[in-house]
């Protein structure tokens, strides 16, 4: 399939019903909403269920229902509407059942703004609602990776029966670049749902889906499970790009749409005759910790670049445990840092490293 | 090579779909490309401005503070990138709407009466697309007839009616450009 | 699980539906969620739709509903199970899908989600049970507690001036057009048992006819809570809570009619 000039949001959306999305519930916010739209549109020319809910807080447990009858679902929604659906992502994250998230992230706290934002990093990472879990956060840096992540939110949903939640910020959602979507792939047929699944007890013990244990000894045990599958999707499932990683003595460490600004931060400061390379995480959790311990022995320096005011910066300097001094800049309130900002900070690392 | 452009207006003068259109044009002339939007949360009237980076490499950052060329279609875009414009850049001013003219030496100012010429065309609402075609036709990256092909493939089929006055206007703005 | 012979000159009368499970509930002695549960089976018994039956559980005394019916159960967050129906149903159109909820989960948290999914007409059943009280918690005051009743946070009895009506949600939801049966019955004694089990079939008879949403707000005690004997807290709620709460069908599509009228 040739490249088109997609739009963000259009082109996540878009790529959910190429992988097999049965079923959408959402509620409009922006900067989001164009997600919500094509789904709107498209999902019922496929024959596919699109419902928008009365608020996030039921579409995230239609979502549930949906996950819980075996389905293929998504919703979307942008940092307050996240919010919103805490509750019912910790609910699904105990059920084990597996469901896609899209955060198109937004300026807060409170109402904030609708401009471009990475405050939700931690709310992803370590907090997606009460108790301990991680969804498999993914962040892209350009609309290619959105395509390509979405699909394989999917699929890494359904391997680990868990939340995979792609986020990214409200600018990698309205911007437009060349990119190629992927084949139509069929949408699985009911009677091929997992055999986990609620789809009526005919000739099989019933199936109950529920997050409740009330012994203290088999709550430990289910969350022990929890955390073992946590453990397996850290050993296999962690991602990330470098750039002119090679040779650097100075290291940039950046998601999303700060990491592609990096980039160019990257070029123009080797043309300074700065040796920077750049880490772009594409797994937000897992995170890649092991690899920036290596690259912690090989640099002198790390700045790690951010919207929001210093969230991934604690993972990079637990990953780091003091073995080199990491640096943090960030904007805040929906700006987006540009290169001519990060180079005097480059600078700077340069001198006092 | 890499050239990073601002469109500049108010919502509802086209600011948006122009980007759009020589996105279009830059990717099917092999190029990488971005645009990428910012307004207010006015549906009409307020600011409305895109960035489109045009590059032979993989694009960093899609936005710059400095552009490399710049449409600005009123007062308040004129004040905030007449300044902004890199030395050796190109600034395309919409006259008729911006009465002040840019004392730049450093760039190549061009000054047209963008909305007049769209009227005389038959539309006041394509000034965005005359300077698109001054723009083009200066920073001499994307050819016209890529921007032309844009508009065949990708102008609203509601606004298909004036496919021919778009190309027009384009020409018109293209034709401002001295040798 | 006891098994006995039935000696050669009697016949058995009654047993367990096998929509239900051999699992002894927790419900307290006295509590009527054991009768309302065995209707329910016998009803999805009858109907014959055990096997293709999703059944959702809500948050509150019935939180463990799904030990008790013997079919596919989920088990909601709080208020959510119309939401969660409507996921599932609007999945797997042709199972059938029923919340069990109480006044708390119903009538406080979840009213946005009752409310919507009943405007929506999902094709889903809920059975309501209203016991005009949190049970669960330990007897606090609900959105259905009756003025002047007494609760753990209504000391005093229940102040309208601050904490409102009591919400009878079977007219609320009735004036909405996806709502195709709504009805309010009681399972003080036998009379009312019988009735409330035919408004239950009815309800999934609506449902497999894709009439729109069904609901049956079934009126319930809570003797422990409300600090009364089992008998005498049957005849307190036959007094004061029909009183405020009057039973009968509030809402009836022309579609449920022409179904009743089948029968």
């Amino acid at each position: 399939m040739a490249k088109e000039l997609l739009e963000g949001n259009a082109a996540i959306a878009e790529a959910a019903i190429r992988a097999g999305l049965e079923a959408y519930f959402g509620y409009p916010i922006t900067p989001q909403t164009e997600v919500l739209e094509h789904l709107a549109r498209r999902l019922p020319e496929e024959g596919r269920v699109f419902l928008q809910a009365e608020s996030e807080v039921a579409s995230i447990n239609m979502v549930y229902g949906a996950a819980c009858a075996g389905a293929r679902v998504m919703t979307s929604s942008s940092s307050p509407g996240i919010s919103l659906m805490q509750e019912g992502l910790s609910y699904i994250a105990c059920s084990e059942v597996p469901a896609v998230v899209i955060n198109i992230m937004r300026g807060g706290p409170g109402l904030g703004n609708v401009a471009p934002s990475q405050g939700d990093y931690f709310q992803a990472v370590k907090m997606a609602g009460h108790g301990d879990f991680h969804p498999i956060v993914l962040a892209p840096g350009n609309i290619q990776e959105a395509i390509d992540l979405v699909v394989l939110a999917f699929d890494l949903a359904e391997k680990y029966r868990t939340i995979a939640m792609v986020v990214a910020d409200g600018s990698l959602g309205q911007m437009m670049e060349p990119a190629e979507l992927p084949p139509m792939r069929p949408v699985r047929p009911p009677a091929e749902r997992p055999p986990w699944a609620l789809t009526g007890a005919r000739g099989r013990q019933p199936n109950i889906i529920t997050s409740l244990y009330l012994e203290p000894e088999v709550l430990e045990e289910v969350n022990l499970r929890l955390q073992a599958k946590l453990q397996e999707i850290a050993a296999n499932e962690v991602r990330w790009k470098e750039y002119s990683s090679e040779d650097a003595d100075l290291l940039l460490v950046a998601f999303g749409t700060v990491g592609r600004v990096c980039q160019t931060a990257v070029r123009e400061a080797r043309r300074q005759g700065l040796k920077v390379g750049l880490l772009r995480p594409i797994t937000l959790w897992p995170f890649p910790s092991a690899r920036l311990a290596e690259l912690a022995g090989q640099v002198r320096g790390m700045l790690v670049v951010e919207m929001n005011a210093g969230q991934m910066v604690e993972d990079v300097r637990l990953a780091v445990e003091g073995r080199c001094p990491v640096r943090f800049y960030g904007r805040l309130g929906g700006i987006i840092p540009l290169p001519d900002e990060i180079l005097p900070e480059l600078e700077r690392l340069d001198k006092e490293c | 090579m890499q050239e990073e452009i601002i469109i500049s207006g108010f919502g509802g003068q086209g600011a948006l779909f122009s980007g759009q259109l020589l996105a279009f044009a830059a990717m099917d002339s092999g190029f990488h490309v971005t645009w990428i939007p910012s307004y207010g949360p006015e549906m009409r009237g307020g600011k409305a401005r895109c960035t489109v980076v045009i590059s032979d490499q993989e694009i960093g950052s899609p936005l710059v503070r400095r552009p490399s060329a710049a449409i600005v279609l009123n007062i308040p875009s004129m004040e905030a990138f007449e300044p902004a414009v890199k030395p050796g850049g190109v600034l395309v001013v919409n006259s008729s709407l911006v009465p002040q003219r840019s004392e730049r030496t450093d760039i190549r100012v061009f000054h047209i009466p963008a909305s007049d010429i769209a009227t005389e065309l038959g539309n006041i609402r394509l000034a965005n697309v005359v300077c698109l075609g001054t723009l083009v036709q200066a920073i001499g990256v994307v050819p016209l007839e890529a921007v032309e092909q844009a508009l065949d493939n990708h102008l609203p089929e509601r606004h298909r009616k004036l496919l021919g006055a778009n190309k027009a206007a384009l020409r018109r703005g293209a034709a401002l450009v001295g040798g | 699980m006891v098994t006995v012979e039935i000696p050669a000159d009697m016949e058995l009368v009654y047993k367990r539906p096998q929509s239900l499970t051999e699992t002894h509930t927790h419900y307290c002695p006295g509590c009527t969620h054991g009768i309302i549960h065995r209707l329910i089976a016998e009803v999805i018994d009858e109907l014959g739709i055990r096997e293709r039956t999703i059944g959702i559980a809500p948050v509150g005394c019935s939180v463990l509903a799904y030990y008790y019916f013997n079919m596919d159960f989920a088990e909601a967050a709080h208020g959510r199970a119309p939401a969660m129906a409507t996921g599932i149903k609007r999945v797997s159109p042709d199972r059938v899908v029923f919340t069990y909820q109480g006044d708390g989960d119903l009538a406080a948290i979840g009213t946005a989600e009752i409310i919507q999914a009943a405007n929506r007409g999902e094709l889903f059943t809920t059975i309501f049970v209203n016991n005009a009280i949190y049970g669960m918690t330990g007897g606090q005051m609900a959105p259905t507690t009756l003025p002047g009743q007494v609760t753990t946070s209504s000391p005093t009895g229940r102040d309208v001036e601050t904490a409102g009506f009591p919400m009878k949600m079977a007219e609320l939801l009735a004036v909405l057009p996806g709502a195709a049966y709504v009805t309010r019955q009681a399972v003080f004694d036998p009379r009312g048992i019988h009735r409330t089990r035919a408004a239950i079939k009815l309800a999934f008879q609506t449902q497999l006819a894709e009439l729109g949403f069904s609901l049956v707000e079934v009126l319930s005690t809570c003797n422990t809570n409300w600090h009364m004997g089992v008998v005498e807290a049957l005849e307190w709620a036959k007094k004061h809570m029909v009183a405020y709460y009057p039973l009968g069908d509030t809402k009836v599509s022309d579609g449920v009619r022409a179904l009743m009228e089948t029968r």
